[in-house]
């Protein structure tokens, strides 16, 4: 039975059963690959995507919950966003993989709370993994973002 | 054995009967066999490192995987440099599998190691840049009929010093007939424009920041099918029976089959290869497998430690010195060290894609070492090494993980692609718990010192017994001598250079877990054990830490002195002996891979759990070809070794691995990372590692701030149990 969700502000129709997490239709079905898997158990927040704006972790989310919902990843946010932009002028990324959804995490926060404090920025993205140890950079370049300097 | 600067000899050694039968390889090097079958290829006038197009642009072909560690970036700024290249035009590729070609010159095979990939690309990729740019010169020349030394090359563009210029794009036709000059002349280091500035970037950043960078996780194919494997729960564990009813039944699950490492299950995608997984029912024979827990092990290491092991345990001296009778009387500072299992745990679980049968032999993977992985792939198909096609996209982590001599999920993707046989691509995918669970960890270890002050309060005689798996038995790497990747930091270091009576030595354990190389290898715990007991003995002799070290650098003589350097400019920086409030200050000073560093960290305790602020980073790796991607470098592998310090530790219980997800094994995150700033020593030598050196100096920097706090060592990490 197909799902009809809204990706990127586009209908799209899943034939995945709807038991089937929302990571696993993005990367296999639809090729929407730069959603990541790094846990598959809520630990590490490479999958994150938005839904309704807010932050999710799409190994999580069966597609059979999303109708009408709103699901933005990280190929829908356009590759200007000025956390990308702060992204890429720090050279945030070493090995990247994680990238994808620490970007989805910040820009939730910064859609919140567009002067994020410190404070704010461990509460937003420490649900995040970076095994390469970017979170330095990640976090200079959210600052960056929301125009704080850094 | 005292010359802990020089970079660590990695080499491979392989036979050349190891690759097909030696009558047909006579005559010939390894590195010609191993690409006995490899199609022909052809690079084009500037040869097998640089690409030039009809357009002018300049694509850098790289021999080294890019896992993070920024070795596109620096070997593509290697190349532009001496090729006065418009760097902001530059492109990156990956090289394909040719050991004849592109061989790490410090390994012998084709691969990426040691923290080499800058340090043995350096003249090879300097020489190229400078040949290509000596053939636009060259032809420039002939063109406007003027002496080669009128003309000057800027960001690709060639220019006489009568204003006369032209494009790379439109000197090519007649720079590609220029034959290439054999030994060109290479720049002045002093007229550098782009190695050593903070010009040198990644050129992925923007691929890994939209979603597009193309990881093995990723690939997708026409046709694709993706396997899972269920694993033995126990190491050396084997397939007795199974029975795949349910498996088979489940939707879109296409094949189930024994190959040599578990039952493979394939489906049309990952979650129904997972979904199908689940439903399979394996009866495991552990007649052979590793039951024991690591608290048995461990206590079993001590008693080896302590000279009670069974007659069956070999030591083997890595450094010895004077007479060490009666030598260790008096003040002694008895010390012992735990370290335990652990887990590469990089981003990306391990992975590959296989297309075999049908004409095809090709993989497409984050290959960290492609010469190994075609030499286990040709020995399961039954094909010449050279012939397997090798695909390498980005890595999502490695930290030692990807080189592997077994190429063990390498090998278990081949065998199901073969099985099936069609040549139709197929996608090998482990969940984090197959990964978190496969082994091939960084040994636990044991160390057991004691050291005897002299009346200068430096250490007078110096005992180390050291028991540890050994990461390199059975692989290609020379087998004879001391292991040094058990060793290396404790051996060659400064400290015992000095020590009059040294007597070093190592056993090498028996376990059924697998273990390898982990970002640092040796020193991931030898640098605690060195680190944390100077700090121990300079408070043993009321010596302040810094001005303990300085003295025992002094002592050691040339071997201490870009040590010495190191802590100073870090002492500087800091400052020492001014944290921050509400902080204690601790330094250690670490050479690995031919670099040495220097890290002051600010500590404070969280209840039990240490807090780091602020991490002063010096380090002296030669020249710095690209100084963000070293800081870079120095930031994550802080954070590498201090998840490990902090948390890090693979537990066995009656054999069975205990944590298979990051929410038992637990790492760094954003909340905890300290601030690392670098600094980098000026140096005119030739390029040391980068990736490797950062990790191992945080731990003990903690330890000696703890002990500054509390007055107690830390003898077993992880601090937070
Ligand atoms: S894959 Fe979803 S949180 Fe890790
Ligand atoms: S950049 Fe590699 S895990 Fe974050």
């Amino acid at each position: 039975m197909a799902v009809i969700l809204n990706i990127n502000g586009k209908d799209v129709t899943v034939s995945s059963p709807p038991e089937t997490p929302l990571l696993w239709a993005l990367r296999d079905e639809l090729g929407l690959t730069g959603t990541k898997y790094g846990c598959g158990i809520a630990q590490c927040g490479a999958c994150t995507v938005h839904l309704n704006g807010q932050p999710q972790r799409s190994c999580q989310t069966p597609v059979g919950a999303l109708a009408g919902v709103k699901i933005q990843t990280i190929e829908g946010l356009g590759g200007a966003h000025p956390l990308q932009t702060a992204w890429v002028a720090r050279d945030v990324p070493q090995c990247g993989y994680c990238q994808s959804g620490q970007i989805m995490s910040a820009a939730a926060l910064l859609a919140r709370t567009p002067r994020p404090t410190d404070a704010d920025i461990d509460q937003a993205m420490s649900g995040n993994i970076c095994r390469c140890g970017a979170y330095q950079r990640i976090r200079a370049a959210i600052k960056e973002a929301a125009g704080l300097g850094a | 054995m005292n010359a802990p600067l020089a970079p660590s000899r990695r080499a491979f050694v392989i036979s050349a009967t190891a690759i097909a039968g030696g009558a047909l390889l006579v005559g010939c090097s390894v590195a010609d066999a191993l690409s006995i079958g490899a199609a022909d290829p052809d690079f084009g006038a500037f040869g097998p490192f640089i690409q030039i197009g009809p357009d002018g642009a300049v694509t850098v072909i790289c021999k080294h995987i890019e896992f993070g560690q920024g070795s596109h970036a620096g070997l593509a700024a290697i190349v532009a440099e001496e090729l006065d290249a418009d760097w902001s035009k530059v492109r990156v590729v990956e090289a394909p599998a040719d050991a004849k070609v592109y061989a790490n010159l410090t390994l012998g095979v084709q691969g990426t190691g040691g923290s080499s990939a800058i340090a043995n690309s350096w003249d090879q990729l300097r020489s190229a840049g400078a040949a290509a740019r000596s053939m636009f010169v060259s032809a420039a020349a002939q063109l406007w009929s003027v002496p080669a030394t009128e003309i000057s090359v800027k960001d690709s563009v060639v220019s006489h010093v009568s204003g006369r210029h032209a494009s790379f794009a439109e000197l090519i036709p007649a720079a590609a007939k220029i034959a290439p000059p054999k030994t060109p002349a290479l720049k002045d280091p002093k007229t550098y424009t782009l190695i050593g500035t903070d010009r040198v970037r990644r050129k992925d950043s923007a691929a890994k920041s939209t979603g597009l960078a193309r990881y093995t996780q990723d690939v997708r194919l026409p046709g694709m099918r993706v396997a899972m494997v269920a694993h033995p729960p126990r190491f050396g564990g084997k397939v007795k029976s199974f029975d795949d009813t349910a498996t088979r039944k489940a939707p879109s699950v296409v094949d189930v089959f024994e190959i040599p490492s578990g039952v493979a299950v394939v489906a049309e995608s990952t979650w129904a290869a997972r979904q199908g997984r689940e439903l399979l029912k394996v009866v495991w024979d552990d007649s052979k497998a590793e039951t024991r827990g690591t608290d048995e092990l461990l206590a079993f290491y001590r008693t080896v430690a302590a000279g009670h092991g069974p007659d069956s345990v070999k030591w083997q001296t890595f450094e010895t010195r004077g007479d060490a009778a009666g030598a260790f009387g008096g003040d002694v500072l008895q010390a012992a060290y735990d370290f335990p299992y652990l887990a590469h745990a990089t981003m990306e679980p391990m992975n590959c894609v296989a297309e075999i049968g049908a004409g095809k032999k090709k993989l497409t993977f984050g290959s960290q070492i492609p010469t190994i992985d075609q030499l286990n792939t040709g020995a399961i198909i039954g094909a010449l090494p050279g012939s397997v096609e090798i695909e390498t996209l980005f890595a999502g982590g490695s930290f030692g993980r990807r080189a592997n001599f077994q190429s063990d999920y390498v090998a278990e993707c081949v065998h199901i692609a073969k099985r099936l046989g069609d040549g139709r691509p197929l996608k090998l995918v482990w969940t984090r718990e197959d990964d978190m669970t496969a082994g091939y960890y960084r040994p636990l270890a044991h160390h057991a010192l004691q050291v005897a002050l002299g009346p200068d309060g430096l250490p007078h005689a110096w005992r180390q017994r050291v028991v540890i798996q050994s990461v390199i038995k059975g692989s290609p790497m020379p087998q004879s001598g001391v292991d040094s990747t058990a060793v290396e930091g404790a051996m060659g270091s400064p400290y015992l250079t000095g020590t009059p009576v040294v007597d070093g030595r190592v056993a090498l354990m028996e376990v059924g877990a697998p273990v390898l190389w982990w970002r640092s290898v040796g020193a991931t715990h030898t640098a605690f054990v060195m680190e944390h007991t100077i700090d121990r003995l300079a408070r043993k002799a009321g010596r302040d830490p810094v001005d303990y070290r300085r003295a025992l650098y002094q002592r050691a003589g040339p071997a201490g002195a870009r040590h010495r350097a190191v802590l100073d400019l870090a002492v500087a920086k800091a400052p020492w002996g001014k944290p921050a409030p509400g902080y204690a200050q601790g330094v250690a000073v670490h050479a690995s891979f031919g670099s040495v560093v220097a890290q002051i960290a600010e500590v404070k305790l969280d209840g039990k759990v240490p807090r780091v602020g602020r991490v002063v980073t010096a380090i002296d790796c030669g020249t710095a070809v690209a100084p963000d991607q070293i800081a870079a470098q120095m930031e994550g592998g802080t954070c590498l070794g201090l998840a490990a310090a902090l948390y890090g530790a693979i537990t066995l219980k009656d054999g069975y691995v205990q944590q298979r997800n990051f929410d038992r094994y637990r790492v760094l995150r954003m909340n905890e990372a300290p601030q690392v700033e670098t600094y980098i020593l000026p140096s005119t030598a030739p390029p040391s590692g980068v990736g490797e050196p950062g990790t191992p100096v945080i731990g003990p920097a903690v330890a000696n701030a703890l002990l500054a706090l509390t007055g107690q060592p830390t003898e077993s990490l992880p601090f937070v149990a």
